[in-house]
């Protein structure tokens, strides 16, 4: 087939607005791009309300008006954030921050350790652990909140940083994404690499690991939103205000009488503004990382 | 001699255990730190509160008065807990579907259009960066606050409808609006990913062969193409939705909570379970027997799900 002739039968499914599209064609594209225009702007609508009013006034959100933009943005509100007397936002700030570091780091090192061992060094029972290892998939996380609470209470690990880390640590979906990209790595290249002299350990840490950089970006930035972001346990193991999170710290803000709004918002902007970099930057990892996550069901 | 006879039992316990080139010792070396933190923070977990369940436990992680399956029969026949199954059951009803179509819209608009798709795909893919609690609170104080200065009444009051208290009344119960925008909004990019990369995955062929059939391009490809190659994303999509759906919690607890308690309708499972476990009883018992037997229901209908959908997908083929 020539190519202008695969051209010609491939044009069904491109589509867009070539110079000789069929008139119904050609309006069912501009209806598709002004639909996604109008959503794209809806959707990113609530980013703006958060700015909004982080940099307003306190007389501008209590206005019976919609105020669009303040009249003078508040930057003050954002260091009035770190005084105000209700919640320890600093400190809260600083826990999020240490949790989630500290959770990526260690998340992604067992995980890949452990992905590699069930993907590459043959052991009798292996496919016990994977299964056992696996099974916790169908487990959602959120159901054990109560067990784990029982567990780590009894540790003596409430309102601690290592009840906020180390029950978060064992995410057998890592493990499942590490061993399925570890699976699908050359084996010519880590025989090559015990040709050489090198252990399993050597393979993995000299040949293995500088070869998948993208896995362990996707794994490394999902595994920091989804910590940066959590809530529930947190929730429950933070029961001293300092060892809030950002997000708990918000969330009592929120619920507490007569909160400062302008304030609210702008801690609200400073829990999100990094972590909307941190995507927007990383966006073609976690993407990929998502789509193998769904491809696993 | 002996070496040649009984090679195995020569080599001493200990070479037997780390195995062939040490594979066994590398094996956990590997393995265990992981599974070892899997066995203490989640089966362990899960074994603990399964003894719990049976026991009177308020305030305590170490009880000793054993009740049987009383926590199991207070809990079923809690109203409370069956509503909350029936809170969960009606907010999947809307969610689930909703989530799904606008999805699978977005990722077929996105995918059929030439200019600006990265923007597209960004802006919808954008709020799962968010947290619950942020889109709860501007939810809750920006766009749905019940007052005119909301975005929300303040779109309304161009088109001349009055003031609506989005979150305070339950009749009409506005809220469950303001839950199901706010999941929408946070959660569509994520499925909209899962199927653009369904749709990358369709070969092109497919379509080129449908064309030379004779099929229109439209809704005779979408109904005899598309949708029957997404079939799988399609599944893993749904069992995510319900899953998630399933374990609501910070959204519930952020936007309809105010100063400290919790309404008494509109509570999803993990909410009534919150407030068993760590409201003013701390009945940790009960909180277990809840926690078993939300697991042992998700767990089937995830199972129940699967099966169907590949029951259905051997049918077809």
């Amino acid at each position: 087939m020539t190519s202008a002739a695969a051209q010609r039968v491939r044009a069904p499914h491109l589509s867009g607005g070539g110079v000789r599209q069929p008139p119904l064609e050609r309006a069912g594209a501009i209806l598709r791009t002004v639909l996604l225009v109008l959503g794209a702007l809806l959707f990113l609508i609530p980013f703006y309300l958060i700015i909004r009013t982080a940099l307003a006034t306190e007389p501008e959100i209590a206005e019976l008006e919609f105020t669009l933009w303040p009249a003078k943005a508040q930057w003050q509100n954002f260091a009035d954030v770190f005084s105000n007397s209700q919640v320890p936002f600093a400190r809260a700030l600083l826990n999020s921050v240490l949790v989630s570091v500290v959770q990526t780091v260690l998340t992604v090192v067992l995980a890949a350790l452990a992905g590699y061992g069930l993907a590459r060094i043959p052991y009798r029972y292996s496919g016990l652990v994977s299964g056992l290892v696996l099974a916790t998939l169908m487990i959602p996380a959120a159901v054990t909140f109560v067990p784990t609470f029982v567990m780590v209470s009894s540790l003596g690990w409430v309102s601690s940083l290592r009840g906020l880390i180390i029950p978060g640590l064992f995410s057998a979906l890592a493990v499942f994404l590490f061993r399925q990209q570890f699976s699908d790595f050359p084996r010519d290249l880590e025989e090559a690499g015990r040709i050489d002299g090198l252990g399993y350990f050597g393979v993995f840490w000299r040949i293995v690991v500088p070869n998948t950089g993208a896995v362990f970006a996707a794994i490394g930035a999902i595994t920091f939103l989804a910590s940066w972001n959590a809530f529930l346990w947190p929730l429950v193991i933070g029961q001293d205000p300092n060892s809030w999170t950002i997000q708990v710290a918000l969330s009592a803000y929120t619920t507490s009488q007569n909160p400062n709004y302008s304030q609210l918002f702008a801690a609200a902007t400073i829990a999100t503004v990094p972590v909307l970099l941190l995507f927007v930057g990383l966006q073609r990892f976690i993407r990929q990382g998502y789509e193998s996550t769904g491809s696993t069901g | 001699m002996s070496s040649a006879a009984a090679p195995a039992a020569s080599r001493p316990w200990w070479r037997v255990l780390a195995g062939n080139q040490n594979r066994n010792l590398w094996f956990w070396a590997f393995v265990g730190p992981f599974f070892v933190g899997l066995l203490i923070f989640v089966y362990i977990p899960i074994l603990w509160s399964l003894y719990l369940s049976f026991f009177d436990a308020r305030n305590t992680v170490t009880p000793t008065d054993f009740v049987g399956l009383q926590n199991y029969a207070t809990m079923l026949t809690d109203p409370n807990f069956l509503s909350s199954l029936g809170t969960f059951a009606l907010f999947a009803v809307f969610i689930v579907p909703v989530t799904f179509v606008f999805s699978l819209g977005l990722a077929l608009a996105i995918n059929r259009t030439r200019w600006f798709q990265a923007f597209y795909r960004s802006a919808f893919f954008l709020p799962t960066a968010c947290s619950y609690v942020v889109a709860s609170l501007v939810w809750k104080m920006a766009i749905f606050n019940g007052l005119p200065s909301g975005l929300a009444n303040t779109v309304l009051s161009w088109f001349g409808i009055g003031n609506i208290a989005w979150l305070s009344i339950t009749d009409p119960p506005w809220y469950w609006l303001v839950l199901v925008t706010l999941r929408l909004w946070l959660q569509v990019g994520f499925y909209m990913i899962l199927f653009l990369a369904g749709l990358q995955r369709i070969p092109p062929i497919l379509y080129e062969a449908a064309a030379i059939d004779g099929a229109k391009p439209g809704w005779q490809t979408l109904r005899y193409i598309t949708l029957p190659q997404l079939r799988a994303t399609s599944a893993a999509v749904l069992v995510l939705l319900l899953i998630n759906a399933f374990q609501a919690f910070d959204e519930f607890y952020n936007t309809l909570s105010s100063f400290g308690s919790y309404p008494p309708y509109a509570r999803p499972p993990l909410v009534y379970l919150y407030f068993i476990a760590f409201g003013r009883e701390q009945n940790l018992g009960q909180g277990s027997a809840g926690a078993i037997i939300l697991a042992v229901l998700v767990g089937l209908v995830t199972i129940l799900q699967l099966r169907f959908l590949r029951e259905r997908d051997g049918a077809r083929r």
